[in-house]
């Protein structure tokens, strides 16, 4: 079985004329965890956007087992999607249901299973992120936290083999946001899914990354790539080294 | 020159004395509490002095010792000061201010002004404005026909049983915006009959003619203002209330959500609204006829003394098949465009707060709009068709 699992070829994101990102080249490995880090405003969300299928890129292609995402038909695309899982910063919850019905519907959607055991599965994804007996609860009666972990159980509803992560832990307090990642882990080593997730969180970053890039919001493109750890330990980039020491080292530079 | 200028000498306000202490120093004095809401010293005869062509060169100092308090007016007093030194090329000593004020003005100079983050203030040439103006009604009306056709893709896919649809969806929305809109509807349409009596009643009278009020309500509501009116109030209620509740979705990404599992927002969204009001329309149609002719009976019966089994009569006898038949037609479209204009403002909504607003206010003056319009387009069609 080949090793890699999604590759970015050449991709250029683009809103009308005004390009967010170019030539973007990486390859991100099965079940590894693959963190796209940057300043806020270098183009990390519109990133994923064009990796979920959100949004068209101006020029190249994600690439996912070696099949193109955006060259393909619209049937073939959609056999894709049904291998991802998505979180969105905001959890996105379908406000008009509740929790076992947000992770009941992609598998009412998509498989033939009978009502009670779909039932049973809303049950156990929820279980799986510590919100047992939260299953009749609207998404508006929870706080940030659970909201979060509720996105996770929905994104995990059909089994997925990638799940992207739009700053998960955004708006979480410390601990919340590091029970965060030990789940992600350990959602990684069971049930062996590839994890891509966007964030600036540093302590997140240095605690769960194996790969990542650094995006530059002034070349609008990759500035650094390699596992956080080792790019704090050798990389001589002033800028990178900012971005990882929180300011403390190279060029600090003010995004306000 | 070397003459103090005094701006305010009031014990306690806040003052400013600015005097030459050398030649080439220039002194400016500060003291009183310079907290107040109330009127300031201004700097006009600092700037006075500062912009004199002699004045470069020479430089500018402080002395705080007497004042006894300060805040966001005085630094702003002292960062304008510190723009004229610049400006004007005279040396700006703040050594001397209070260690807070000096902290502060450098804080606000550590970024420099990012020039491309100002707007650009000024307003094009008309012909300009109505170009832009043209572009964007065109590539909006191209979006509004790409919308309606993939509309009629998502109701091709229900015909045959493929659509990512659920009957219980829509059956809610049948209870939102049938049901549950009956007390409103009623209530408008009673009131128009009864005007319509009223106002016709007041004509005929002159003829001897009260008992064709009868026809006149009965053909009235049926033709035209049974639908007309409950198209109009249910664009109000529902159509505004499809524009909310679908860009909030929006707004919360829901529906990003739904796009990355592969679930059309189309099929699962739109579709159950707009086939619940193009259901629902009209029998609520049929609904508003009756009321509108009751509110013209209860006027004929108490102020007009017309036997209200004869004017049931005459009414029965004055509506062909026809029209009633019209108007129903007329309510089931109705439905259809309060329904398109509310989810397709939905969906185009931006992605904030106020956008949701601005799609809510849209789709309810293009859902008026577009109902007048057609209900004159189709009082043409059947004035050429004889109907």
């Amino acid at each position: 079985m080949n090793d890699l699992k999604i590759e970015l070829k050449d991709l250029s994101m683009a809103y009308g004329s005004f390009v967010v990102l170019h030539d973007i080249n990486a390859q991100i490995k099965r079940s590894s965890v693959f963190v796209i880090m940057g300043g806020s405003g270098c183009g990390k969300s519109t990133l994923l956007r064009g990796m979920v299928g959100l949004m068209a890129p101006a020029k190249g292609d994600v690439l996912y087992d070696g099949h193109g995402f955006w060259s393909a038909d619209e049937d073939a695309r959609h056999a894709m999607l049904r291998k991802f899982g998505v979180l969105f910063q905001s959890a996105a919850l379908w406000s008009l249901m509740t929790l076992a019905e947000n992770i009941a519907l992609p598998l009412i959607e998509y498989t033939k299973l009978p009502p009670n055991e779909i039932d049973a599965i809303a049950r156990l994804k929820l279980a799986l992120v510590g919100l047992k007996g939260f299953e009749d609860f609207s998404p508006a009666e929870l706080s940030g936290g659970m909201r979060t972990r509720a996105g996770l159980a929905r994104a995990m509803a059909l089994d997925p083999e990638i799940l992207f992560f739009d700053e998960p832990s955004a708006g979480l307090d410390p601990i919340s946001s590091r029970n965060l990642d030990q789940l992600l882990l350990e959602l990684r080593d069971s049930l062996g899914a590839t994890i891509v997730i966007v964030t600036h969180e540093l302590q997140s970053i240095f605690a769960i990354a194996d790969d990542s890039i650094f995006l530059d919001s002034e070349t609008r493109t990759i500035r650094a790539h390699g596992n956080p750890k080792e790019l704090l330990a050798h990389s001589t980039d002033p800028t990178v080294r900012a971005f990882l020491t929180r300011g403390a080292e190279g060029a600090v530079k003010a995004s306000v | 020159m070397n003459e103090p200028t005094q701006t305010n000498t009031i014990a306690a306000t806040p003052q400013l004395v600015a005097r030459w202490k050398t030649p080439d120093t220039f002194l400016l004095t500060l003291t009183g509490d310079w907290r107040t809401d109330g009127v300031l010293p201004g700097i006009e005869a600092v700037r006075e002095e500062l912009t004199k062509p002699d004045a470069k060169g020479k430089k500018v100092e402080f002395d705080t010792a007497g004042m006894t308090g300060w805040g966001s007016r005085f630094v702003m007093l002292v960062a304008r000061s510190r723009e004229l030194c610049q400006k004007t090329g005279i040396t700006f000593v703040p050594d001397s201010l209070p260690e807070g004020v000096r902290r502060l003005i450098k804080l606000s100079e550590a970024v420099p002004d990012k020039k491309d983050a100002q707007r650009e203030t000024t307003k094009p040439a008309w012909l300009q404005r109505l170009g832009e103006d043209a572009i964007r009604a065109w590539s909006g009306t191209v979006e509004m026909v790409k919308f309606l056709g993939q509309q009629v893709i998502a109701l091709g896919n229900l015909f045959r049983g493929r659509a990512q649809f659920r009957w219980s969806d829509a059956w809610l929305e049948i209870q939102e915006c049938g049901p549950q809109a009956l007390g409103i509807v009623a209530l408008i349409n009673f009131f128009v009959g009864l005007i319509i009596t009223f106002v016709g009643a007041l004509e005929l009278q002159r003829f001897g003619a009260t008992i064709y009020v009868a026809d006149m309500v009965a053909l009235g509501t049926t033709r035209e203002m049974g639908c007309l009116m409950t198209g109009i109030i249910l664009c109000g209620r529902t159509g505004a209330a499809f524009a909310a509740q679908l860009g909030t979705m929006k707004v919360n990404e829901e529906i990003n959500a739904f796009k990355t599992f592969g679930i059309s927002p189309m099929e699962f969204l739109v579709l159950p609204r707009v086939i619940a009001l193009v259901l629902m329309m009209p029998l609520l149609c049929v609904f508003a006829d009756l009321i509108g002719m009751f509110g013209g009976l209860v006027v004929a019966t108490f102020t007009l003394h017309i036997e209200p089994m004869q004017y049931i009569q005459r009414s029965i006898d004055a509506v062909p098949l026809k029209s009633f038949l019209l108007g129903i037609v007329k309510g089931a479209v109705f439905g259809f465009l309060v329904a398109f204009t509310g989810c397709f403002r939905g969906m185009r909504c931006g992605d904030n707060a106020a956008a949701v607003g601005k799609a809510t206010t849209k789709a309810v003056v293009d859902g008026i709009t577009a109902i007048i319009a057609l209900d004159g387009i189709f009082a043409v069609i059947c004035n050429a068709l004889n109907i």
